[in-house]
């Protein structure tokens, strides 16, 4: 699968490939997900004390969803971009 | 260290941890097919193709190093030894890595080698690469045996599975995202692990400054060992405690020339482990960035690594009571401080992303160990001495068989791991044995043309020889085998091996050469500073870059900040 546009002096570049941010972002933000719900809707007093009165399960999964967003937001505005031209001629 | 054969204390990990954890392990083995994906040829297999951007390979230059012995090892010594801590990283690590970047990395990269054995011979001949590839293989086997069984250590711990179940179904989900997608996986799995470490150490941290009334509040409650007031404990200089050297000039000199100079440089710019990960950077300038980017973070890192440690020792209970001699244990040493920390705070949930984290650390190190012994083993050892001029498609297969070897030999010396309390600090040790004359040959050759072939090899063997001979010398480097004629013991012990190393390693190369011929300097094109067109060290591009991309500019800025960093917690 070529993206060889011929009436183009730029080097052709592909957009895509395997990203590991949006791996990072999806990870870090399920679990963000899971930590903030446990937050709210599992957090019991014992836990609270263990923690020093922080709610830790949910400012740590507001932080990690914050984190997630940012790398997807990186991910979007810098894609990955493979120049063509330096490829040795192979497809996956 | 580590020992998990009785039940001393679990983590209470509950269904949610268990799903957070499994999370984790379907996305590494999801990665490994995804890798797989883009592996084509034997480069693509051991080198990535030479295609990552420099911050996948900087971030996954510190993560392979970020395993067992840096989180559990480096929190256990700030748990007993305080601020003196940070000097494995700003003075251990981050000068050598910058260096690495600056001035070594030119060479490796663009002498097109795939890797550090492969320098060797092509600018000492095989004399020197045989010695530097098997004995290279032979320590990676070894400490990948310890990485695997100290991960298996954990996973009985955490989850109270049997240790060779442990052991077994640990070496399995490292060998499939290996043996799948080659270094690619390796690396991208190194930098996942990286956050998730610092998403499950970050607020760790937070908690634990602020349960003991912040930093002022370690100030107040730190106590020296066996509970005396200990100012040592807040200053990193002269760390007379960590180096055991009584005299603070000449711990400050162990420090310096030891630590900082011959066994970080040793590691971090000879160890293929890390290099092959910086030579897997898309372009000269990626590679030498790669290093100098990961300096960042591993500036940092301490932070959440070592205050958890110094936290440990004033809040939790049986940690405390180890540190001041009195009290109930509850059999903990200071290997269990960052464990105990997360019993005691970490809410069900939380407790479920740090133990991912802690799993995936010691599975990068395993994973590391094995895809540089793979590489190796396939160019270094199979391709130039046994089977010569195969289609690259073999080569593949052979890395991809040396994979599933290497994992299979790992359980075993993992095995043999287990039956040695101490065996890590030895490896320690052995490391500053192989690395430090190592960095001594490949420092001296590339910098002095008229070094010989000879000169090569004779000036590695002595150099090991005499770290040898001093550990044998020192009370406890090798156990109840030393001799103990010279008063030196714990870290100061092997520093001075080092040092020796080096020294002698330096020695033994010139006067080699002033009796041998050196090599016709046409062969030498590249692979020493004299002899390589300044063009070709530099990448075309880098003066086209802005600043916070020029290595040098870059490795600059990091300086500076360690020096202040020193400066601030001398």
């Amino acid at each position: 699968m070529s993206t060889q546009h011929p009436n183009d002096d730029e080097p052709v570049k592909k957009v895509g490939g395997f990203d590991i941010r949006f791996v990072i972002g999806g990870l870090i933000g399920v679990y963000g997900v899971i930590l903030t719900l446990l937050g709210i809707f599992n957090a019991s007093e014992e836990e609270l004390a263990r923690g020093d009165g922080f709610n830790v399960n949910l400012w740590s999964g507001i932080g990690m969803i914050v984190a997630a967003a940012a790398f997807v937001a990186w991910a979007r505005w810098r894609p990955l971009v493979v120049p063509v031209k330096d490829l040795p001629d192979h497809d996956d | 260290m580590l020992q998990a054969s009785d039940d001393t204390f679990r983590l209470n990990a509950d269904f949610f941890d268990y799903s957070i954890v499994a999370i984790y392990f379907i996305v590494v083995i999801g990665i490994g097919l995804l890798a797989r994906r883009q592996v084509s040829s034997s480069i693509d297999f051991f080198l990535s193709g030479r295609s990552l951007p420099a911050w996948v390979t900087g971030l996954a230059f510190i993560s392979a190093n970020l395993g067992a012995v840096e989180i559990m090892g480096m929190s256990a010594n700030g748990a007993q030894f305080g601020v003196a801590t940070f000097h494995y990283f700003w003075i251990g690590a981050v000068p050598a890595m910058l260096f690495l970047g600056v001035v070594m990395m030119p060479f490796y990269y663009g002498s097109g080698v795939r890797s550090v054995p492969e320098f060797m011979r092509r600018r000492f001949g095989t004399g020197a690469h045989l010695v530097n590839a098997i004995s290279f293989a032979i320590a990676q086997l070894l400490i990948a045996g310890i990485n695997l069984y100290l991960l298996a250590t954990i996973v009985n711990r955490l989850l109270g599975w049997a240790l060779w179940v442990s052991l077994i179904a640990a070496a399995i989900v490292v060998l499939s995202y290996i043996t799948l997608g080659g270094l690619s996986a390796a690396i991208y799995n190194e930098v996942l692990q990286f956050f998730v470490i610092v998403a499950a150490l970050l607020p760790l941290t937070i908690i634990a400054l602020h349960k003991v009334g912040g930093w002022q509040g370690i100030k107040d409650k730190v106590v020296g060992v066996g509970g005396t007031p200990n100012s040592e404990q807040l200053s990193s200089w002269p760390g007379t405690d960590l180096t055991g050297i009584d005299n603070p000039v000449l711990s400050v000199i162990g420090l310096v020339f030891g630590l900082g100079f011959v066994l970080s440089f040793g590691y971090w710019t000879t160890n293929f482990v890390e290099v092959q990960r910086a030579m897997a950077s898309d372009s000269l300038s990626s590679a030498r960035r790669a290093p100098i980017i990961g300096a960042f973070p591993k500036m940092f890192i301490p932070f959440i690594v070592i205050i958890p440690g110094m936290a440990a020792a004033i809040i939790v209970p049986e940690i405390a009571n180890y540190k001041s001699g009195s009290g109930d244990t509850g059999g903990a040493t200071y290997n269990d401080a960052i464990l105990l920390l997360m019993r005691d705070l970490l809410p069900n949930g939380m407790l479920g992303v740090a133990i991912a984290g802690l799993l995936a650390s010691f599975m990068a190190g395993m994973a590391a160990n094995i895809s540089a012994f793979n590489t190796v083993f396939s160019y270094d050892i199979w391709q130039q001495y046994v089977k010569k001029d195969k289609p690259d498609g073999y080569y593949t297969l052979v890395g991809r068989i040396a994979t599933i070897a290497a994992t299979v030999i790992a359980i075993g010396t993992a095995f043999f791991a287990s039956n040695y309390d101490n065996l890590m600090n030895y490896l320690q040790t052995l490391f500053g044995f192989f690395n430090a004359p190592l960095f001594a040959t490949f420092i001296l050759g590339m910098f002095w043309k008229r070094m010989s072939a000879s000169a090569g090899w004779t000036g590695l063997v002595a150099g090991t020889a005499a770290a040898v001979a001093v550990a044998f010398l020192s009370e406890d480097a090798f156990g109840s085998a030393s001799l103990g004629v010279i008063g030196l013991s714990g870290q100061g012990a092997s520093f001075v091996a080092a040092g020796a190393a080096f020294v002698v390693d330096i020695v033994v190369s010139v006067v080699v050469t002033m009796f041998t011929r050196p090599r016709a300097e046409k062969e030498l094109a590249g692979l020493v500073y004299s002899l390589t067109p300044k063009e070709s060290l530099v990448d075309p591009e880098e003066k086209s870059l802005p600043w916070f991309q020029s290595p040098t500019k870059l490795a600059g800025i990091g300086l500076a900040i360690v020096i202040v960093l020193n400066v601030l917690f001398r």
